[in-house]
C-alpha cells in the first residue's frame, strides 16, 4: 500500500468539500493511503506572494518542512496550493537566508520534498493502470469531456519541471483508459483568471466566457479538472456568464476523481456529485449511466 | 487620413498618423540607477529583456491592463517609476507565468509585478486597483492571524469594506453563500493551527496586511 504526504488546502475543508471526499474515495479503491500533513499551514495563495514576499516563502518553508518529516512524495490536490509549493521549493534550493528562526527550528529539508501534483500522481501509467484493472465495465463513453488543468500547474516549467506544460496528457490519458470520450482542445492551461474572482469577476467571466466556447466548438459536453480552483471558477457563474454570451450553456464541471468513482463504481460518488451548481443530472442521464448514479442529484 | 486600425490593447483606436516628437519637457530621460536597484531588490534580470512582446501577445490579461507587460519592463529600464505607479497592470496581472514561460530571455515578470505591488503598498500609494489590493491585504491578515484562511469572514469582510453588504452585488453574493451552505460547502466555523508562535514572529511587523 503506497503511503504518500498529504496537503490538503484551505478550500477542500470548506467550499471545496466534494473534490476532499471524491480523493479520499479514490485513494481508498486504490490503496494509497494519504497522511495529511500534520497542523499544516494555508499556502498564503495570491495574496501572500502579491503582498508579502518573505511571508509567501516562510508559509511554504513550514509545510515542506513538516513534510521532510513524513513519506514522500508530498500530493497536492490544489494548482495553485501546488504552485506556491513548489515555487517556495525553488527558492528554497538557493538559500533560506529568508526564513525565520522558528521554522528553521523544525529540521529544514525543505528542498529535498518532492512535490506533486494530484492530479499527476493518480494519472502514472501505474495507478491508471491499476484503476484500469479494478474498474468496473460501466460505460462512460457518453461523457465527452475536455480536460482543463489550469495555469498554477503547469507554469513555470523551471519550477514544475513539467516536459508538457504547454499540452499536459495525463488527465486525457487517464480518463480515456477508464473509456471517458477525451475530446483534445487547445486550452487546457490557459488562466481563468480564479485570484480575481472575487474584486474583479468581470476579468473571469471574459475569461471564462472563451472557454466555454472552446469547449462546446470542440464538441464536449462536460470540463473535467484537477483543481478544485479551477471547477469552482467554472461551477459558480455558468448561468450568468450563459447569459452575457447570449447562449445556452451546459457544461457541468466534474472533478477527474468524480469520473474515477464513477469508473471504479465508488458507492459515494452521486454525493459528491450532489454539491456541484451546475448538476450532472442531465448529463449522466443523456450518458445513460445507470439510474443510481444520477436519481437523486 | 487613412481609417484608424482597430484593435489597440487599451480600446483605443490606433492611428496611422505619425505623432509629434515630445517637447524637451515631455521627453523621457532615461535614468538607469533604478534598474540595478530594482534587479537587486526583486531578483529579476530586467535588463535582459529586449522588447521582443513575446509575452504581452501571449499574456491572458493584457486586454485588462492598461501598459503591455514588456511596457513594464520598458519604463523599468527607463528608471520611469512614476509611468508604473498609477497602471493597473501590475494589480490586473494573475500571475499565470506565460510571459516567463515564452520569454526568451527568461524575464521573470509575473515576480516582477509582485515585487511592484509590494514596493507601491510599501510607499503606501494608493493602488488604480483598490479592490485588488483590498482583497488580498484582507486574505494575509486572515492567515496572519490564524495560519489558515477561513472563506466566510474573508467574504464578510471584503463586502463590507467595499460598501457591497447592502447593494445587488451582496444579494447575489448572499444567494450564492446560501446555495452553498446547503450543498454542505459552506464552514461555519474557522480551522487554525494549533502551533501559531511562527505565525507571530512571522507578522510581527504586518506588511500588506497593515493598511487594510
Ligand atoms: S483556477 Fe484558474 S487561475 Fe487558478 S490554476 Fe486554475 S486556471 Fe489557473
Ligand atoms: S518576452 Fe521577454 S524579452 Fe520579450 S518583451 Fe517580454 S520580457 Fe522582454
Ligand atoms: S503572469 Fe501576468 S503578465 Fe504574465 S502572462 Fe500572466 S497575467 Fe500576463
Amino acid at each position: 500500500m503506497p503511503e504518500v504526504s498529504y496537503y490538503p488546502g484551505c478550500s477542500l475543508e470548506a467550499t471545496a468539500k466534494d473534490y476532499a471526499e471524491s480523493v479520499e474515495g479514490v485513494c481508498e479503491a486504490l490503496d494509497i493511503e494519504l497522511r495529511e500533513l500534520p497542523d499544516w499551514n494555508c499556502c498564503g495563495a495570491s495574496a501572500a506572494h502579491s503582498l508579502d514576499h518573505r511571508a509567501a516563502l516562510n508559509l511554504g518553508a513550514r509545510n515542506l518542512a513538516l513534510a521532510a518529516q513524513g513519506p514522500s512524495p508530498l500530493v497536492v490536490p490544489c494548482a495553485l496550493c501546488y504552485n506556491r509549493l513548489a515555487s517556495a521549493r525553488h527558492e528554497l534550493l538557493e538559500g533560506d537566508d529568508l526564513v525565520i528562526d522558528e521554522i528553521k527550528a523544525l529540521g529544514g529539508g525543505y528542498a529535498g520534498v518532492e512535490v506533486v501534483e494530484l492530479n499527476d500522481y493518480l494519472s502514472s501509467p501505474e495507478v491508471t493502470a491499476l484503476a484500469k484493472q479494478r474498474a468496473t465495465d460501466l460505460d462512460l463513453s457518453g461523457l465527452k469531456a475536455v480536460c482543463y488543468y489550469g495555469c498554477q500547474g503547469q507554469r513555470p516549467p523551471a519550477v514544475t519541471g513539467k516536459a508538457d506544460y504547454e499540452n499536459p496528457q495525463g488527465l486525457d490519458r487517464l480518463l480515456g483508459a477508464l473509456g471517458v470520450t477525451v475530446m483534445d482542445w487547445p486550452f487546457k492551461t490557459d488562466c481563468c483568471g480564479a485570484s480575481h474572482s472575487v474584486p474583479r469577476p468581470d476579468l473571469v467571466f471574459t475569461l471564462v466566457a472563451k472557454l466555454y466556447k472552446r469547449a462546446l466548438d470542440q464538441g464536449a459536453n462536460c470540463i473535467v479538472t484537477g483543481c478544485q480552483m479551477c471547477q469552482a471558477n467554472l461551477d459558480m457563474y455558468q448561468e450568468e456568464i450563459a447569459k452575457q454570451m447570449g447562449k445556452q450553456v451546459y457544461l457541468p464541471v466534474l472533478y477527474f476523481t468524480e469520473v474515477m468513482g464513477l469508473a471504479l463504481g465508488i458507492d459515494e460518488t452521486p454525493k459528491w456529485l450532489k454539491r456541484h451548481l451546475v448538476s450532472p443530472k442531465g448529463l449522466l442521464e443523456k450518458a445513460q449511466l445507470p439510474r443510481q448514479t444520477w436519481e437523486r442529484l | 487620413m487613412s481609417e484608424p486600425i482597430a484593435g489597440a490593447p487599451n480600446g483605443e483606436p490606433l492611428s496611422s498618423d505619425r505623432p509629434p516628437a515630445p517637447s524637451p519637457e515631455e521627453a523621457i530621460r532615461p535614468d538607469g540607477r533604478w534598474l540595478a536597484q530594482v534587479e537587486a531588490a526583486s531578483g529579476v534580470k530586467a535588463g535582459a529583456c529586449y522588447g521582443c512582446k513575446k509575452c504581452s501577445n501571449g499574456c491572458p490579461l493584457s486586454f485588462a491592463m492598461d501598459l503591455h507587460p514588456y511596457q513594464v519592463v520598458r519604463y523599468l529600464q527607463l528608471g520611469q517609476m512614476d509611468k508604473l505607479e498609477g497602471s493597473s497592470t501590475v494589480w490586473i496581472c494573475a500571475s499565470c507565468q506565460t510571459c516567463l514561460t515564452r520569454c526568451p530571455n527568461q524575464v521573470d515578470l509575473p515576480r516582477l509585478m509582485d515585487w511592484l505591488k509590494e514596493e507601491l503598498v510599501r510607499r503606501g500609494q494608493a493602488a488604480p486597483e483598490e479592490k485588488v489590493r483590498l482583497f488580498h491585504q484582507l486574505f494575509l491578515k486572515g492567515v496572519a492571524k490564524r495560519g489558515r484562511v477561513f472563506e466566510g469572514e474573508l467574504m464578510a469582510g471584503y463586502m463590507l469594506k467595499t460598501g457591497g453588504a447592502f447593494g445587488p452585488e451582496a444579494i447575489k453574493n448572499a444567494r450564492l453563500g446560501l446555495t452553498m451552505l446547503k450543498k454542505g460547502r459552506m464552514k461555519l466555523l474557522p480551522e487554525r493551527n494549533k502551533d501559531r508562535r511562527w505565525l507571530k514572529a512571522l507578522f510581527r511587523e504586518p506588511k500588506g496586511g497593515s493598511h487594510a
